[in-house]
């Protein structure tokens, strides 16, 4: 009885979480929906107020050999439109079908006839918005700048990571305390005087500024790889010692292998910061040249907001590859934001 | 007797250098792009400096200006604006999710996905997004919003100076993802034999929630609030995408972090610059710590270890 009526809760329970779900995962879809349908559209249909959500392409019709927007009148016939004539108050049209040789309409009638649309995709929004940017050189740009910085990443952090969790010297908890104080400035606070440097050093407007940083252990993904490496057995590591491997060879052996897991996570994560980064090519990057595909589309969309159908498709590009990254490294992701909590 | 200590201080002496020479790459990075940079800033902040010309102490000045810059001020009360409602109604919104992902329903994975993407849509192309989106006569929130009942006039959004601020937290709202899978692991453990004792005690689920669930889960709110406030004092991005840089209308975005950038690389007053970031840095150590110390009284560890490093 007591079970029966527990049962029923459990269901209303479940049933009230699937709706919820449902509509708060319509919210969080939306936006997507927007981004990937207007990425098809013709600009003029984006600035229809109000808006569609169903991407329209204008239907022509081809006579004489030149394509011409269909028209449709109040009484449902349908025009192809050849020109506006000049000076005249009319325009050169022709039917679809039967008697199709031009004839004049004049403006009267035909201000009461409207385009006629129907469903279809403007891919041409993705070659035309590509060429714009400039995407194969941004793209090789970031891609320069994202791989580096993990390859930057998994190298120096591994390093400093088994030394601190796995080497018995003295200043390891310091410099540990130390690693996690830094993590707190911040980078507001060192962005002025690296920039200084990095002028000084004749860097600015190279990658050397974006990609350097990342050689010299950042903070959170040391203290990822510590955490993974002190759950490396003892007995493991003995071995291989008695064995008469040195300190390197087991970093390099044992401990490496054995991390796999977390050594993607800071692969994938830091090639993602980079993906995403804006502030830093923002204020080392100013050759065109040079852009990532961050700056790339910020300023693509500072400098023509009207064209939003390019704009969209190109941001549509930028943020693809993300998501199927994801599809393929899902549990690396889930894995290095539960481990850290850092974003991705 | 004389030899075996003299192994052993060498053997110490080993480990000593092996430790030193792994941690390299992190000792020459503390010292060139943490220890030099701080202190260096600290220096700048007395001084005007524009980078073409060396340095010029001019003691306080830099800090005694903040005081009577009214765009410092805006873009310090946005700020505080910003975290005061995108921080905690990001933990609300994420701690929600995560409770109703964490009910045994069929598709669990599917919605997850759903919410975790848009937290790894680069920011520049959801910033670029939300400008479209929330265009007050072309976008789609609007063209939703005015077939709700009672809404015939939708707000102007990012072009209104009472809604950007508004339009931005939910931009900062749709990435909670991170959140919703932290908060996901946390729940799932918390130990199953407590609700079914609270079951048996004829608990109601509200009950449980509140009285197993939230002090459970009072360590992972607690870091997603530090994290939060953390990123909100330094929140950049979209305020400069979505604003073209401007931080408007009307300095309604001019963001602190937004305000130091332009002072540093727009105005190249640099040494303005480095007193702004000081006084973020402050500001940040004490929310951090008000925050810290205020959690002893409600966060809950499981046993002593947990909440240590």
């Amino acid at each position: 009885m007591a079970d029966s009526v527990d049962h029923r809760g459990a269901r209303w329970q479940r049933l009230l979480a699937q709706v919820l779900l449902i509509f708060f995962s319509l919210i969080f879809i939306m936006p997507f929906v927007w981004l990937v349908t207007s990425s098809v559209k013709p600009d003029a249909q984006i600035f229809r107020s109000p808006p569609e959500w169903i991407p329209l392409l204008p239907v022509t019709h081809v006579v004489a050999g030149e394509e011409c927007p269909v028209y449709e009148g109040p009484d449902g016939s349908r025009v192809a439109l050849i020109e506006r004539l000049p000076g005249e108050d009319a325009v050169l049209a022709a039917s679809l079908s039967g008697d199709t040789s031009p004839f004049t309409l004049s403006q009267d009638i035909f201000g009461a006839y409207e385009p006629v649309r129907e469903f279809g995709l403007r891919w041409s929004n993705y070659p035309e918005g590509l060429a714009f940017i400039n995407f194969g050189q941004q793209l090789t740009n970031t891609l320069i700048i994202c791989l580096s910085t993990a390859l930057g990443a998994i190298i120096s952090c591994s390093l400093v990571a088994y030394g601190l969790a796995r080497v018995p010297w003295r200043g390891r908890n310091a410099l540990f305390y130390v690693i996690l104080g830094t993590m707190m400035i911040p980078p507001q606070v060192t962005m002025v005087p690296l920039f200084v440097v990095f002028a000084k050093l004749g860097m600015v407007n190279t990658y050397w500024p974006l990609i350097l940083p990342s050689f010299l252990a950042p903070g959170f993904y040391v203290f990822l790889l510590r955490q993974f490496f002190l759950g490396i057995p003892q007995d493991l590591t003995d071995a291989a010692r008695l064995e008469g491997c040195g300190e390197f060879g087991i970093y390099w052996r044992i401990a490496l292998p054995l991390s796999k897991p977390a050594l993607a996570t800071v692969a994938l994560f830091s090639f993602l910061g980079a993906w995403n980064d804006y502030l830093g090519p923002l204020i080392y990057l100013s050759d065109e040249a040079k852009y990532t595909l961050s700056l790339g589309i910020a300023s693509f969309s500072s400098q023509y907001g009207s064209f939003p159908g390019m704009l969209m498709a190109v941001s549509t590009v930028m943020t693809v590859p993300i998501i199927v990254l994801f599809f393929f490294t899902q549990r690396t992701f889930i894995q290095g934001i539960t481990l850290t909590g850092i974003k991705g | 007797m004389a030899s075996t200590s003299a192994r052993r201080s060498r053997g110490w002496l080993r480990t000593e250098l092996t430790g030193l020479l792994f941690s390299s790459p992190a000792i020459i990075g503390l010292a060139a792009v943490m220890a030099y940079p701080v202190a260096a800033s600290l220096y700048y902040s007395f001084c005007n400096y524009s980078v073409l010309k060396p340095p010029t102490w001019v003691g306080t000045a830099n800090y005694e200006r903040l005081l009577t810059d009214e765009l410092f001020w805006t873009s310090l009360w946005n700020t505080l604006y910003f975290a005061a409602f995108s921080v905690p109604l990001g933990i609300i919104v994420a701690f929600l999710l995560a409770l109703l992902l964490n009910v045994k329903v069929r598709g669990m994975t599917v919605y997850r996905t759903i919410f975790y993407i848009p937290s790894i849509v680069p920011m520049v192309a959801s910033s670029v997004l939300w400008i479209w989106l929330f265009n007050p006569q072309y976008g789609a929130v609007n063209a939703l919003l005015r077939h709700v009942p009672g809404i015939s006039d939708p707000p102007g959004w990012l072009s209104d100076p009472a809604w950007a601020k508004p339009t931005i937290i939910l931009w900062s709202i749709w990435g909670v993802g991170n959140t919703v899978v932290i908060f996901l692991a946390g729940l799932q453990g918390v130990p199953q034999a407590l609700y079914e004792a609270a079951e048996v005690d004829g608990a109601s689920p509200w009950q449980r929630t509140l009285s197993i669930t939230v002090p459970y889960m009072t360590p992972y709110l607690f870091f997603a609030l530090v994290m939060g406030l953390i990123g909100s004092f330094q929140f950049f991005t979209p305020a400069m995408v979505m604003t073209n840089g401007t931080g408007g209308p009307a300095d309604s975005t001019m963001f602190y972090a937004l305000n130091l950038f332009h002072r540093a690389f727009s105005d190249f007053k640099m040494g303005y610059a480095c007193a702004m970031a000081w006084v973020l840095f402050i500001l940040v150590v004490i929310a951090t710590l008000v925050v810290v110390k205020s959690s002893a009284r409600y966060v809950y560890y499981e046993s002593a270890d947990e909440g240590a490093v």
